[in-house]
């Protein structure tokens, strides 16, 4: 379970995030959607430790991670996965070592279990025979798959997509989208996907957040969201607005 | 007028302090990990490509180094009766004071400016990032390897690069100015002392350390951006190349006392 309490992000004197408050279940997907410099990114690098909040609080399971000395946090971070905007793949190594990077960090597995694991999370995002590929040889909607099968491969029970459809074609963006939703169901993972992209948000989340102006201005359900009147909304919802 | 004056020279003043503060705590986080075991694939694996790969351009340096000195001292030396001494001088300048600085320098360009480059790459498309998610401290990963790498590299940069300074020396001694082979060694081992060649060495693994932290810091502060990193490498190395004779001074008060 994810919660924020009263999170604020300043830098210098500018404030980017006012006031956070929400709470996010085990086995829910929450799509956090905002324009440009919304404080979208922020807010999911502050809920995995990348960034630190000005104020305010964030549990992750059970712990407060705002206060946490780095080792600290890596412990929490071991039930942790995220995918990165553009992939974040280590370019120096091939995809195998990518996937097995947290496994050969963290664990005692030897070797083949290693490559039993890495096999199978590569199955599970449809890339079964790229093992021995490097991340250059790849195209955008592969390095996507490839990240999440390296946040995968750990077994998190938490994962965070930042902006997973960005630079991909409208059919890969599906292909992510129904990737999302299928990891979900089938690992039960509790998923924060950050988009700006209202049909992905729709269809991967139970509960879509807005975020305007580094406010959390809505948080409901796809469908109830879509009917919502308030002009900023609105104005985001654009054709997927229902009256 | 003077408001404006004094006030860029405050800021200079507090930009460089918090520059030297930051880049001293990275140091000492850096050391902090030492308790860790340090990855030796990776450290072997840095000392080939960083140390290794940069044999020949030391050589060449210190090479016509060497040569160039010793045309330069041997006729005032021949012409004051001193030319029992010109190998002796020649080892202990370039074992003490041109051996760890040139290779320094050498080191800094070649070696500083490449692990910049990929620090800064490796940050601007959040592979630092994901280091950190995957509970693994980039410190420890990327900086302590390279760190001991070049104290290591440098001072054997140094050793490869004071001998054929030396040997500079002696082609130009025996090629051009008239000296015996006999002369030129005899002169070695009648004023030259080990500490000559262990002092340097000291002074070579002391400016690895800082290449190799430094240009690791800048490739961390890289700005954002393609530009960031052209940047990033070239504050690496210049600011390399100071520390490096700011800390040569110091350290020859230390040494060579």
């Amino acid at each position: 379970m994810i919660e924020l309490k009263q999170v604020d992000k300043s830098f210098g004197d500018k404030q980017v995030l006012k006031n956070i408050s929400f709470r996010v279940e085990n086995g829910e997907t929450l799509a956090l959607i905002g324009g440009s410099g919304s404080g979208k990114s922020t807010l999911l690098r502050m809920m995995i430790g990348l960034d630190r909040p000005t104020a305010g609080e964030i549990w992750i399971d059970g712990t407060e991670i705002t206060q946490l000395s780095e080792d600290e946090l890596d412990d929490v971070r071991l039930s942790m996965g995220m995918v990165f905007q553009y992939s974040a793949l280590f370019d120096s190594m091939t995809v195998r070592d990518n996937v097995a990077f947290g496994l050969r960090e963290h664990t005692d597995y030897d070797e083949e279990k290693i490559r039993e694991i890495v096999r199978e999370k590569l199955l599970l995002v449809g890339l079964p025979d790229s093992e021995d590929m490097m991340p250059g040889e790849l195209s955008g909607g592969m390095k996507k798959r490839v990240s999440l099968a390296r946040a995968l491969a750990f077994g998190p029970s938490i994962i965070f997509y930042d902006e997973p459809d960005s630079g991909l074609d409208p059919v890969m963006t599906r292909k992510i989208d129904d990737l999302i939703v299928e990891t979900q169901k089938k690992l039960g993972v509790t998923s924060i996907v950050v988009t700006h992209d209202m049909e992905s948000a729709c269809l991967v989340a139970n509960r879509i957040a807005m975020l305007y102006q580094g406010e959390i201005i809505a948080i409901e359900k796809p469908e109830d969201f879509r009917r919502m009147k308030d002009p900023r909304i609105r104005e985001f919802l654009g054709s997927f607005a229902i009256d | 007028m003077l408001d404006r004056f004094f006030g860029s020279v405050g800021r200079f003043v507090i930009r460089w302090l918090q520059y030297i503060g930051e880049v001293v705590m990275l140091l000492a986080e850096t050391i902090k990990q030492l308790k860790r075991p340090p990855r030796m694939r990776h450290v072997f694996w840095q000392m080939a490509h960083l140390g290794a790969d940069s044999l020949p351009i030391v050589g060449l340096t210190l090479l016509f180094t060497g040569m160039v000195m010793t045309l330069q001292i041997a006729h005032e030396f021949i012409r004051f009766g001193a030319q029992s001494t010109i190998g002796g001088v020649i080892t202990i300048a370039i074992g003490r004071e041109l051996g760890p600085v040139l290779v320094g320098v050498v080191a800094a360009g070649r070696v500083g400016s490449a692990i910049t480059a990929e620090i800064s790459t490796m940050k601007v498309t959040e592979q630092i990032d994901a280091l950190r998610v995957m509970a693994t401290n980039p410190i420890e990963y990327l900086i302590v390897p390279r760190m001991i790498a070049c104290m290591a590299m440098v001072p054997m940069l140094t050793i490869f690069g004071d001998v054929i300074g030396i040997m500079g020396g002696w082609l130009i001694a025996t090629g051009w100015s008239g000296i015996s082979t006999y002369l030129y060694w005899n002169s070695i081992s009648t004023f030259a002392v080990v500490h000559d060649i262990t002092g340097g060495l000291v002074k070579a693994a002391v400016f690895g350390m800082f290449i190799a932290v430094l240009g690791c810091y800048c490739g961390l502060k890289a700005p954002a951006g393609a530009e960031g990193v052209g940047i990033a490498t070239t504050r690496s190395v210049v600011s390399a190349i100071i520390v490096i004779f700011i800390m040569n001074c110091f350290l020859s008060l230390i040494l060579y006392k």
